[in-house]
C-alpha cells in the first residue's frame, strides 16, 4: 500500500476508533445512572459490545496491537454482561470506565505516534477474570419457537442472541414482509427503523430477489416488540406489508394459546416467562410511542413558514392602518381590525409552539460535560465531584448545540486549571474532593448556566502583570482597572489563562474564542473569581435563536438586520451635530457623547465585492416593511422608491445600540422596519465573519445578514478585530 | 480485463483499507466502488455487475450472512465471486457463510497482501469455472 493511501486509512480508522470510544463513554454513563435506578438497558449493552466489538477489528487491522488487546479483553467483559453471565454493578462499570478511557489514552498516543503510551491491559484481565459469574439460563427459549430454519441460518450470532433475549424478555417477534422500489430501499429501510426506534427493535432484514415486480426487493423484517399488532401496524406505516408473528410451539396443552392480533401477545408470554424484567414495562413504552421524533430540517422549514406569516401579518396591520385612514366604513374598519387581532393572536400561538417544539433539555449538553470531568478528572489524579443543577432547563436545539464547545473548553479549564491536586488542597486545609457545580436557570427570556468550582481562583495582579507583559494592555491601561474589569480582560485574545491561574506560562485555552461564541449567539459571559475560594462563570443565553424582532435597514444598498433586543432607538443624523473625538466620529446625544460606528465602512461595503457582499447576492432590493416603535422614519420615507443616500454628508439614520453598558451608534443609509426574523447559522466557512451572527431570508429567497451586537460594539469601541482599513475610525 | 469490485463495510476504515489494498496492485485493474450498508447493498447490487464482492460479515440493520442468499438467488450475481470478511474467526458464522455460498471467508486482522492473495485465488478459481 503506498504511503499516501496507507496515511488515509490510518486517519480514518483514528477518526472512526475515536468516534466509537466517545460513544462508548456516553453509554458508559447512561448504564451508570440506570444502573443506579435499578435498571438494566440490553440494547445500550449490545451498543457497547458493537463498539468494543468494531475497536477490536479495526485495530487489529491497522496494527494498533494494546488496542485491539485492550479491546479484546472487554469484548469478553461485555459479551458475558451482554448474556448475564455477570450481573451489571458498581465494579464492573468502573472495569468499563477504566477501559474507555485506556482506549482513549491508546488512541492520544496513536495520534501523536507516541509508542511510549501503553495501558495495564494485563491488569485489568486480571480484574476481569476475577468478576463472580452470575446465573446463566441454560435453556435455549429458541427451541420453544417456531421459527422457519431458513431465518435462523442468515442469523449471526450476535442476531441470535438477541432474538433470544427478546424472546426471554416476553417480548412478541414479528416477521414483517414487504415489497420495496429498488431506487428507495436504503432510504425506506432507514425509515422503518427509525419510526421504529421506542417502539419495537428490529432485529435483522431478510432480502429476497424473488419480488415479481421488476425493480423491487422483497424483504422479511425480524421485529420484536411489546405494543400491540395494531399498534405496531400503526408504527411501521406500510399497510402494504404482511405481519406474521412468530408462535411458540404447542408442546403442552396447558400453555396459554397466543392471541396476537387480539393484543394478547405481551400478556400471555409474560405469564410464560415470569423471569422476565420489571424495569421495562409495557406502560412506559406506550408512552414513548407518543413521541414523534422529527428532523431538525422540517422544523427550520415550519420556522421560516412562520416568519414568512409574520411579514405577512406587518403588511396586514398596514393595510388596516391605511383602511383607517382612507376609509369611512366604520364596520369594514371594525372588522378588518377584529380579524387582524384574531390572526395576530393565532399566529403568536405557532410561534411560541414552533419555538417549544424546539426546545432541548441542557441535559444532552451536561451529560457529555459530565463524561469529561470525570476523564479529565482521573486523568490528572484530581478527586472532583460534579454537581449538577438544572438540567432540566430548556433552550433552543441550535443553542444548545453552539454553546456546547464553549462549556466544553469552561469545564476543561476549570478541572486542568482552577482545581488543585489532591494533595495541594490537603495543604491548603480544603476539603479532599473539589467541588464543580454546574446550574441552569431560566431568567426572563434567557437562560442562565452557571460553571462554579472551588480551585485556585484568578489573581487580578497576575492577570495586570501578564496582559502588560503580553502585550494585551499598556500598562497605563491597566493602572486604573479595577478587580473586576481585571477579570474581563480574560476574555482578550492572546491571554492565557493558566499563566494567571497556575503562574506556569504554556498552553493558555483561548478565552477569546469562548466569549466571541456566545456573544455570537447573542449571549454574554461573565467571570467572577476570589482567589483561593474558586472561579464562576455565568453564562446569559436566549433561549431561542430562531425567531427574533429584528430592525431592518439598509446600507450602501445592503439590507441588513439587527436584533431590536440591542436597540435603544434610531435617530435622523441630519438632527445632530457631528463632532470629532480623538479621530473618532461622535454625536451628542441629550447631553451624553455617543460614538458612531458607520457599518458600511466596519464592513467594507462598497461596490467591489467584500466578504458579506458575496454573502448578500441578491438582497440588494429594498424591503418593504413597516411597524415598530424603534423605527423614527416616517412612512414617506420608508416606501420612497429613491435610490439609497449616502449618508457621508449627513443624511441617513443613526441606530443606538446598547450592550451592556456599552453604547454605540451605528450609521446606516436608510430604515426599513421592523419584522420577526427566522436566523439561521452561517455555512462554516462564513461563521468566522466577525461581526455577523447569521443570516435571515425575507422569505422571497432574499438573504439578509444579521448584525451582531455585542462583536460590532466590542470592535468599534475596543478595536477587538481591527482591520487596517479601519485604523483610523474605529 | 480490469476488475469490478464492490465493497460491503459499514467501517469508512475497512473500505479505505480494501480499496487501497486492491488499487494499490497493478496487475489487478480494480475498479471499485464501495457500499456503506447492506441498505445501500440492496440497492446497488441488481442494478450492477461486479466481479468481485467484498462483504463484510457484522454491519448494523442487515448483515453480510442475509445478503448472501439474495446475491445468490439473482440472476446477474448467482456466479460472482464472493469473499466476506469478518471480525470474528468464529467458526459457526464461517460455516454459515461458506454453506450459504460464499467463495471464502477472510478474518481479521488480515494484510493486504493476504487480501490481494485471496482476490487471485478466486479469480483464477472462476477461470477454472469458466467463469469470468
Amino acid at each position: 500500500m503506498s504511503q499516501s493511501e496507507d496515511d488515509r486509512a490510518r486517519a480514518e480508522f483514528l477518526a472512526e476508533a475515536q468516534e466509537i470510544v466517545e460513544a462508548l463513554s456516553r453509554d458508559l454513563l447512561v448504564l451508570e445512572d440506570a444502573n443506579k435506578r435499578g435498571l438494566t438497558l440490553p440494547e445500550t449493552v449490545n451498543d457497547v459490545f458493537r463498539g468494543v466489538h468494531t475497536l477490536k477489528g479495526l485495530a487489529g487491522m491497522f496494527s494498533f496491537e494494546r488496542i485491539a488487546e485492550l479491546a479484546h479483553v472487554f469484548e469478553d467483559l461485555l459479551e458475558a454482561l451482554r448474556l448475564g453471565r455477570v450481573p451489571m454493578d458498581g465494579g464492573v462499570l468502573d472495569l468499563l470506565f477504566e477501559g474507555a478511557e485506556g482506549f482513549q489514552h491508546l488512541l492520544a498516543g496513536a495520534q501523536r505516534s507516541d509508542a511510549a503510551v501503553d495501558v495495564d491491559v494485563e491488569g485489568l484481565l486480571a480484574r476481569i477474570a476475577a468478576l463472580e459469574p452470575g446465573a446463566a439460563s441454560q435453556r435455549d427459549i429458541l427451541s420453544d419457537y417456531d421459527i422457519d430454519p431458513n431465518i435462523l441460518s442468515v442469523l449471526t450470532e450476535y442476531e441470535e442472541h438477541r432474538l433470544r433475549s427478546s424472546f426471554e424478555q416476553g417480548r412478541t417477534v414479528y416477521r414483517f414482509r414487504l415489497q420495496l422500489a429498488l431506487d428507495a430501499i436504503d432510504t425506506s429501510l432507514a425509515g422503518l427503523k427509525e419510526r421504529c426506534s421506542g417502539v419495537a427493535e428490529v432485529l435483522s432484514y431478510l432480502p429476497s430477489s424473488s419480488a415479481e415486480v421488476k425493480d423491487a426487493i422483497e424483504i422479511e423484517l425480524l421485529i420484536a416488540t411489546r405494543v400491540s399488532p395494531a399498534e405496531l401496524r400503526e408504527t411501521l406505516d406500510r399497510p402494504d406489508g404482511l405481519l406474521i408473528p412468530i408462535e411458540r410451539k404447542r408442546r403442552d396443552s396447558i400453555a396459554p394459546r397466543m392471541d396476537a392480533e387480539a393484543g394478547m401477545a405481551a400478556a400471555s408470554l409474560n405469564q410464560a416467562a415470569p423471569e422476565v424484567e420489571p424495569s421495562e414495562d409495557t406502560g412506559s413504552l406506550r408512552s414513548l410511542a407518543n413521541v414523534v421524533r422529527v428532523d431538525i430540517g422540517k422544523l427550520d422549514h415550519l420556522m421560516n413558514v412562520v416568519g414568512e406569516l409574520g411579514s405577512l401579518r406587518s403588511s396586514f396591520v398596514q393595510l388596516v392602518e391605511r383602511l383607517r385612514a382612507h376609509s369611512t366604513d366604520r364596520e369594514l374598519i371594525f372588522e378588518a381590525q377584529r380579524i387582524q387581532r384574531g390572526f395576530q393572536r393565532h399566529l403568536g400561538e405557532v410561534q411560541s409552539s414552533v419555538l417549544g417544539v424546539r426546545m432541548v433539555p441542557l441535559s444532552q449538553l451536561f451529560d457529555k460535560l459530565a463524561v469529561i470531568v470525570r476523564q479529565l478528572a482521573r486523568d490528572q489524579g484530581k478527586e472532583v465531584q460534579l454537581v449538577v443543577k438544572g438540567a432540566e432547563t430548556e433552550v433552543d436545539k441550535l443553542i444548545a448545540e453552539e454553546i456546547a464547545d464553549p462549556l466544553m473548553h469552561i469545564v476543561r479549564n476549570a478541572i486542568d486549571h482552577g482545581i488543585e491536586s489532591r494533595d495541594e488542597r490537603e495543604r491548603l486545609d480544603k476539603p479532599k474532593v473539589s467541588n464543580f457545580g454546574i446550574r441552569a436557570f431560566p431568567r426572563g427570556n434567557h437562560v442562565v448556566i452557571e460553571l462554579r468550582d472551588d480551585g485556585r481562583g484568578i489573581d487580578p495582579s497576575l492577570v495586570r502583570e501578564t496582559a502588560v507583559r503580553r502585550g494585551v494592555l499598556s500598562e497605563h491601561e491597566v493602572g486604573d482597572m479595577t478587580p473586576e474589569d481585571l477579570m474581563e480582560v480574560i476574555f482578550r485574545p492572546g491571554f492565557s489563562t493558566r499563566e494567571v491561574v497556575t503562574g506556569i506560562s504554556g498552553r493558555g485555552v483561548g478565552m477569546d474564542v469562548v466569549k466571541t461564541n456566545i456573544n455570537r449567539l447573542g449571549g454574554a459571559v461573565e467571570i467572577a473569581s476570589e482567589l483561593g475560594r474558586g472561579t464562576t462563570f455565568t453564562i446569559t443565553l436566549p433561549v431561542t435563536l430562531a425567531i427574533i424582532s429584528a430592525l431592518l435597514f439598509q446600507t450602501r444598498g445592503r439590507v441588513m438586520a439587527i436584533s431590536l433586543s440591542a436597540v435603544r432607538e434610531a435617530l435622523r443624523f441630519e438632527d445632530y451635530a457631528l463632532r470629532t473625538v480623538e479621530g473618532r466620529e461622535v454625536l451628542d446625544l441629550r447631553g451624553e457623547t455617543l460614538p458612531l460606528c458607520r457599518l458600511a465602512e466596519l464592513f467594507g461595503l462598497s461596490d467591489g465585492k467584500s466578504v458579506p457582499e458575496r454573502m448578500l447576492r441578491t438582497a440588494t432590493r429594498r424591503r418593504r416593511v413597516h411597524g415598530g416603535e424603534a423605527q423614527q422614519a416616517d412612512d414617506a420615507e420608508v416606501f420612497s422608491s429613491e435610490p439609497p443616500v449616502k449618508s457621508r454628508s449627513g443624511a441617513g439614520f443613526v441606530i443606538v445600540i446598547v450592550v451592556g453598558n456599552r453604547r454605540l451608534g451605528l450609521v446606516v443609509d436608510r430604515l426599513l422596519g421592523q419584522q420577526d426574523i427566522v436566523i439561521k447559522p452561517l455555512g462554516r466557512s462564513l461563521s468566522s465573519v466577525p461581526g455577523i451572527s447569521g443570516a435571515t431570508d425575507l422569505g422571497d429567497q432574499r438573504l439578509v445578514l444579521v448584525v451582531d451586537a455585542p462583536a460590532i460594539i466590542d470592535e468599534a469601541l475596543l478595536g477587538r478585530w481591527l482591520r487596517p482599513s479601519l485604523g483610523g475610525q474605529a | 480485463m480490469p476488475l469490478r469490485v464492490l465493497i460491503v463495510d459499514d467501517s469508512n476504515a475497512m473500505r479505505a483499507f480494501v480499496r487501497a489494498a486492491l488499487e494499490d496492485d497493478p496487475a489487478l485493474q480494480a475498479q471499485v466502488e464501495e457500499a456503506e450498508s447492506g441498505f445501500e447493498a440492496l440497492r446497488v447490487l441488481p442494478r450492477q455487475t461486479f466481479d468481485l464482492v467484498v462483504l463484510d460479515v457484522n454491519m448494523p440493520n442487515i448483515n453480510g450472512l442475509e445478503l448472501i442468499p439474495f446475491i445468490r438467488s439473482s440472476e446477474r450475481h448467482a456466479q460472482t465471486p464472493l469473499l466476506m470478511i469478518s471480525t470474528e474467526a468464529s467458526e459457526r458464522d464461517r460455516e454459515r457463510a461458506l454453506s450459504l455460498g460464499a467463495n471464502r471467508y477472510l478474518s481479521k486482522p488480515f494484510s493486504s497482501e493476504q487480501l490481494v492473495d485471496m482476490i487471485r485465488q478466486l479469480r483464477a478459481d472462476a477461470a477454472d469455472a469458466g467463469g469470468p
